[in-house]
């Protein structure tokens, strides 16, 4: 039995049949409409979240299976005390696989080592989230036909955003990848990152803090949020928040080709009226978002169609 | 003036931990659980020592395969461990810095769910030997290193 706690948890190999098997079912939904059929999705939800809990559970029933769950921490267990290894073994009693999201670091972990069924974690804390990871991947290959060879901007709060990190230790294992990091000095992607992850594994990268001077050379934007719940005073995350705003203008200074995502939610860096342009993909990613995990729904039921 | 030393006879089965730094034996004392254990212990604390001019020893009479010592690798890889059977040095053994350390160092991450979750263990894994960096099973928070003393 597998779970998902880390997008490093499949192999280049084994992702390559993930995105495939992904791309397959954009293709023909309809093949896998009854795919799950009398299976059961539990979403545990410690904490909330629109588009995670969403996309999971849409996912589950366009395979034509079953959703449970709960929605915030007040109304689960966790309120009466009880730990996230009782809860999973309860809920392996009744469901075919879970999706957890859990404000703690490392609690999915803790849910997999006592889980009958498989766990996908949804988010624990800070650290990982692996299916966004896994969606922004498909969102890549899906529309540049390639993950290798791309030069990606990586833009905003790099120092606190995880999907920036484990985004870049997903896209290291590809040859000739090379990233700008376009940050303000207080959001610089963190050193231990930098020197584990891009100076170990040789990639080329170059920080800046003008998003103007990075946009005409890339072949990929990657805008984030400046998240609120990050910083300890008001002050700095007023300062900090309106840093970058991609709007029509600075469009214009990239590439035809240059896609630009974003894992959303949005709140000021990116314009609505970059929404219009055909480079806009971060609403595509969303759909994309419900294919993978799909597809990853099936692959750790060992579900085969 | 007569100078005084202090004299602690020999142990028949066991082990004696030499160049502990001084002042650190009651930490290995804590991080061996001897307090648990029905054994003879002697504690010698800022023995002389020409090698690092004070230093601590410790003599554990019990079988040797009774405990184990991989844990003071993490602790301190300086230690010198002399294995002792009928009196007599049989083995000086070599420390390895153990894979995993299971409920000896605790997690100050606030975020992780080691402080919240009950009968959880902390685990601390060793990701980079070169670096002797372990980080928490759980959240990876990188161990701060505070209470080690390193090669």
């Amino acid at each position: 039995m597998r779970h998902l706690m880390s997008p490093l948890d499949f192999t280049v190999e084994e992702l390559d049949r993930l995105l495939d098997l992904a791309g397959d079912i954009e293709a023909c939904p309809e093949k896998y409409a009854h795919a799950c059929a009398g299976k059961k999705l539990a979403t545990l939800f410690y904490e909330p979240s629109t588009r995670t809990r969403l996309s999971h559970e849409a996912a589950m029933l366009n395979l034509g299976g079953s959703i449970l769950g709960f929605s915030s921490a007040e109304s689960s267990s966790a309120t009466k005390g009880e730990s996230v290894a009782d809860t999973i073994r309860m809920i392996s009693c009744y469901a075919d696989i879970c999706a957890m999201r859990h404000p703690k670091e490392g609690s999915a972990l803790v849910a997999c080592e006592h889980s009958s069924i498989p766990v996908i974690n949804a988010g624990d804390g800070g650290h990982q989230h692996p299916t966004q990871t896994l969606t922004d991947l498909l969102t890549i290959r899906s529309l540049k036909g390639r993950l290798d060879h791309m030069k990606i901007g990586l833009c905003g709060d790099l120092k606190f955003g995880r999907t920036v990190h484990s985004l870049i230790h997903a896209l290291v294992r590809y040859p000739e990848i090379e990233f700008v990091l376009i940050s303000p000095e207080e959001l610089k992607l963190p050193s231990y990152i930098r020197r584990d992850v891009l100076d170990k594994n040789k990639i080329p990268y170059e920080e800046v803090v003008r998003l103007e001077d990075a946009l005409p050379n890339l072949d990929l934007l990657y805008m984030t949020r400046v998240q609120k719940e990050r910083f300890f005073n008001e002050e700095d995350y007023v300062r900090m928040k309106d840093f970058y705003i991609l709007d029509s203008k600075k469009m214009e200074l990239a590439g035809p080709d240059m896609l630009v995502l974003h894992p959303l939610p949005r709140v000021n860096e990116i314009s609505v009226e970059v929404d219009k342009d055909p480079r806009a993909a971060y609403f595509k990613q969303v759909q994309y978002g419900v294919y993978v995990r799909m597809a990853l729904i099936l692959t750790l039921l060992e579900i085969e169609v | 003036m007569v100078e005084n030393t202090l004299t602690v006879g020999s142990i028949s089965e066991g082990f004696v931990l030499d160049h502990i730094q001084a002042g650190k034996s009651m930490d290995i004392y804590k991080y061996l659980n001897l307090d648990k254990l029905d054994c003879c212990v002697a504690i010698i604390k800022n023995a002389k020592s020409n090698k690092m001019g004070k230093k601590d020893i410790m003599k554990i009479e019990c079988p040797i395969d009774f405990m184990d010592l991989d844990v003071l690798a993490f602790i301190d890889h300086n230690i010198t461990i002399n294995i002792i059977k009928d009196q007599k040095i049989v083995e000086k053994r070599e420390l390895h810095l153990p894979k995993q350390i299971k409920n000896i160092i605790r997690c100050k991450n606030p975020r992780c769910i080691t402080s919240i979750e009950q009968g959880l263990d902390h685990m601390f894994i060793l990701t980079d030997p070169e670096t002797e960096t372990y980080r928490c099973k759980y959240c990876e928070e990188k161990y701060d290193g505070r209470h080690r003393r390193k090669k």
